[in-house]
């Protein structure tokens, strides 16, 4: 008999595009993933996800809280989107209780208390992304805030990205599921695996023979490195050249568009179609201006 | 009096909350809630107006594409470029949205809508070699039915093997969604969130391999729009023919026309488009679409009061959270004060109405399979309909966009941000009709507000207390087993709603 590991999907302040992206998983596919066993012997049992199961409203939230307390220690939290906190809470809420809407803090933290590990699942719920952009209107923190704020210590892995390749989720699951929670060693300083979020796009981009040539596209279109165009692959942390997009059909920079660095913590913090400045790349940055120098 | 309340409202994007009265088995009231406020335009505020098509587009996940085009369109006409976007610019963004859409649509029916239908569970007496179904069966054995349990039950209509097929389809649905996404990506980078639509045209440039390569995922969308999707929608809405008369909801429809089939107007409201600009309602007359018209009210939203009644190019975001007589952070829009449903259903009454001789043609086809007059159209079944029929005219229009490609001409034209202008971007979501409008200041975003498909349909009361579309759809609607209301669900998700999207 496979062992079960249920999954819990919690949405905070997201779009969706996590849930999406995460639909466009080739292998497995995704029906794979919600019907077979995804490694041998162990099936992931997805018992809450609003955007796909069939019950609606009590039903559902019946599966959700009946999950957390049968399963105690041994269901697996995923959380899209940011977490609007403390008298911000009321900006996200989901179901209610004796006639009160229950905020997405609430429910967070009673899920979190006895997870097995959370996943932070797109750039929103790793680093606060979207909705805490500036001025961050609703007081939107990650998970990994939202644990420290209400003191709770979890295994937490962060799988960044607007929105994260399916690879990146579906290979952290798997890990968790082969080899058990990841070590220290195997995450970056942001909680990230290093084993897709270990290079710069920079170290790998075809294009990279252009910058080191000084040859830089100023429109889009145009041959060249597309640094002068904004791009952000001299400060993000990503795989995309090597595992490219839906189904390694395509990436960004292969679409002639610069890197926006949806993968990074500075995300909504840089203007996406203006040069990264050499404050912010020193060791780069001195190389361009050599180059733009001659 | 029964309070049925549904929170929250599953298969669709977002935080949903529906609230219903229910008086003799009948809805007497119905209030739909929007749940969680981002505030994207208040973000938006102060950022170099070429971010606005990348921030836009996370509005929502599920119709990114949607968003870049209406961003795009928007500060095109702020940076003067309305007549001057490149053909294989004009082309390449309506195959990246339309066939974006298309996956969106059979993403709807099979992943979102059909389980109120069919029922899975069929499959645990599946005596065939299907692998997939097969695979279906054993994980029924296994006995952990996470995500398709639990669930409402009772009112599941189609014979042991319709349930088996269907579920087969839903299952080869999920690829061919997946393939969708394979071609929207090969001019766009990838998706969700992608990055091929830029102001000016796009950053991509077509070339030879990559024309084929769409063109043949394109074939296999086309294939599954007319050969599964729209039969299986026909063969759903003539077993549950009922619902061919339930939901019908205000019966005033708007569309705001999409994909330019011509780029020498800057006029968004007339240029020539494959599914037309305009209104109609139950007398199915045509009119021109007045995009003067449009207000956004907001005393039962949780807005501040004076900033009510606004068109959407002076509008106002001042969130009041806990105002006294609100519930919903969505916005009630308005059309000539009036309430007006968006969606598949009014692009192609419109466009039926405006006289397009092919979309004539595959309505009065596809209501003849079903005996069905037109007035059926305004329904749930109608909307399910409607959106399959907008399927197969997008994928049978995505191939000729792909043909008339030029490799070697421009994709895309060169600009200066203006210190000061305005702009208004004009399309059609997979949900209808989808509005962007900015004011720049000092070359930066001064004002940006986004009028989007369900905050048309999922709106709240306006201030004269009449109920949004999704609200009055639910009203008068008998619901047979309040612990089981399919009724309920099954109006609400007939439109395809989005809640990111309408609050944003």
């Amino acid at each position: 008999m496979a062992k079960e590991i249920p999954l819990l999907w919690l949405p905070a302040a997201a779009c969706t595009g996590c849930s999406v992206s995460l639909l466009n998983t080739a292998d497995p596919s995704i029906k794979s993933l919600l019907v077979d066993e995804v490694v041998p012997g162990v099936h992931v049992s997805l018992r809450f996800h609003p955007t796909i199961m069939a019950g609606a409203g009590e039903v559902a939230l019946g599966a959700l809280e009946e999950t957390a307390t049968k399963h105690k220690g041994e269901y697996v939290l995923a959380v899209d989107g940011a977490i609007p906190v403390g008298t911000a809470a009321g900006y996200c809420v989901m179901g209610e209780r004796e006639g009160r809407p229950v905020t997405i803090e609430e429910r967070f933290v009673e899920l979190a208390k006895d997870a097995l590990a959370i996943l932070a699942v797109g750039t929103c719920a790793a680093f606060g992304g979207i909705p805490a952009g500036a001025p961050n209107p609703t007081g939107c923190v990650p998970v990994r805030e939202a644990l420290e704020l209400h003191g709770l210590e979890k295994p937490l892995v962060n799988i960044s990205g607007c929105p994260p390749h399916p690879d990146w989720f579906v290979g952290t699951v798997a890990s968790i599921l082969l080899n058990g929670l990841p070590s220290a060693d195997d995450l970056d300083d942001d909680l990230r695996p290093k084993a897709f979020y270990g290079k710069l796009i920079h170290e790998n981009c075809p294009r990279r023979a252009y910058f080191d040539e000084g040859k830089f596209a100023k429109k889009f279109g145009e041959d060249g490195c597309l640094y002068e165009l904004g791009c952000k692959g001299p400060i993000t942390y990503a795989d995309c050249p090597l595992r490219h997009w839906n189904n390694g059909t395509n990436w960004v920079i292969g679409a002639g568009s610069p890197c926006l660095g949806c993968t990074q913590p500075e995300f909504m913090s840089l203007p996406y179609y203006e040069k990264v400045t050499d404050v912010q790349l020193p060791a780069v940055g001195a190389q361009v201006q050599s180059k733009e120098a001659e | 009096m029964t309070k049925v309340s549904i929170d929250p409202v599953t298969r669709i994007e977002g935080h949903l909350k529906i609230e219903t009265e229910i008086e003799d088995g009948i809805v007497k009231d119905a209030r739909s809630t929007g749940n969680l406020f981002r505030g994207i335009e208040l973000i938006l505020r102060g950022r170099d107006p070429r971010d606005a098509q990348v921030i836009a587009q996370r509005i929502c996940g599920v119709c990114p594409q949607s968003h870049g085009v209406a961003a795009a369109l928007c500060l095109d006409s702020a940076f003067g470029l309305g007549d001057k976007i490149p053909d294989n610019a004009r082309l390449m963004r309506n195959l990246i949205q339309g066939t974006h859409v298309v996956q969106d649509h059979i993403l709807h029916f099979y992943h979102l809508a059909a389980l109120d239908y069919v029922d899975v569970t069929a499959v645990a007496a599946y005596q065939g070699k299907d692998p997939e179904l097969n695979s279906v069966k054993v994980f029924l054995e296994r006995g952990e039915l996470g995500p398709f349990a639990p669930r409402y039950e009772g009112d599941y209509r189609l014979p042991v093997e319709v349930n088996q097929e269907a579920t087969a389809h839903y299952l080869k649905a999920f690829e061919i969604r997946r393939t969708g996404h394979e071609a929207v990506a090969i001019f766009s980078g990838k998706i969700p969130h992608s990055v091929g639509i830029v102001p000016g045209g796009v950053t991509d440039t077509p070339t030879v391999d990559k024309i084929t390569k769409f063109l043949w995922k394109v074939k296999k969308l086309q294939e599954f729009v007319n050969n599964v999707y729209l039969p299986d929608v026909l063969a759903i809405a003539s077993v549950y023919s009922d619902y061919l008369e339930i939901g019908a909801g205000c019966k005033n429809l708007l569309s705001y026309g999409a994909y330019d089939l011509e780029g020498d107007d800057p006029d968004l409201t007339r240029r020539k488009r494959l599914f037309k600009q305009g209104t109609v309602s139950a007398d199915l007359k045509y009119h021109p679409l007045a995009i003067s018209s449009i207000t956004e009210v907001v005393k039962y939203s949780w807005y501040e009061d004076s900033s009510t009644g606004r068109h959407p190019s002076q509008g106002e975001t001042k969130p009041a959270p806990g105002k006294e007589g609100a519930y919903s952070w969505v916005k009630a829009p308005r059309y000539d004060g009036e309430v007006y449903e968006v969606g598949p259903l009014a692009r192609l009454l419109v466009t039926y109405v405006a006289g397009d001789p092919v979309v004539r043609q595959l309505v009065d086809w596809a209501l003849a399979e079903l005996k069905a007059p037109v007035s059926a159209l305004f329904s749930v079944m109608g909307r399910h309909l409607a959106r399959a029929l907008c399927a197969k005219i997008l994928a049978d229009n995505l191939e000729k966009w792909l043909l008339e490609l030029k490799p070697g001409e421009p994709t895309y034209t060169e600009y200066e941000i203006p210190d000061e202008a305005t702009g208004m971007g004009l399309t059609e979501g997979s949900r209808g009709a989808l509005g962007h409008w900015i004011e720049i200041k000092d070359k930066k975003i001064y004002n940006y507000q986004a009028v989007v498909p369900t905050t048309w349909n999922a709106s709240p009361r306006d201030d004269n207390g009449v109920p949004g579309p999704i609200e009055q759809a639910l009203i008068g609607t008998k619901v047979r087993d309040k612990d089981n209301p399919f009724e309920l669900v099954r109006i609400v998700r007939s439109f395809d709603p989005c809640l990111a999207c309408s609050i944003h």
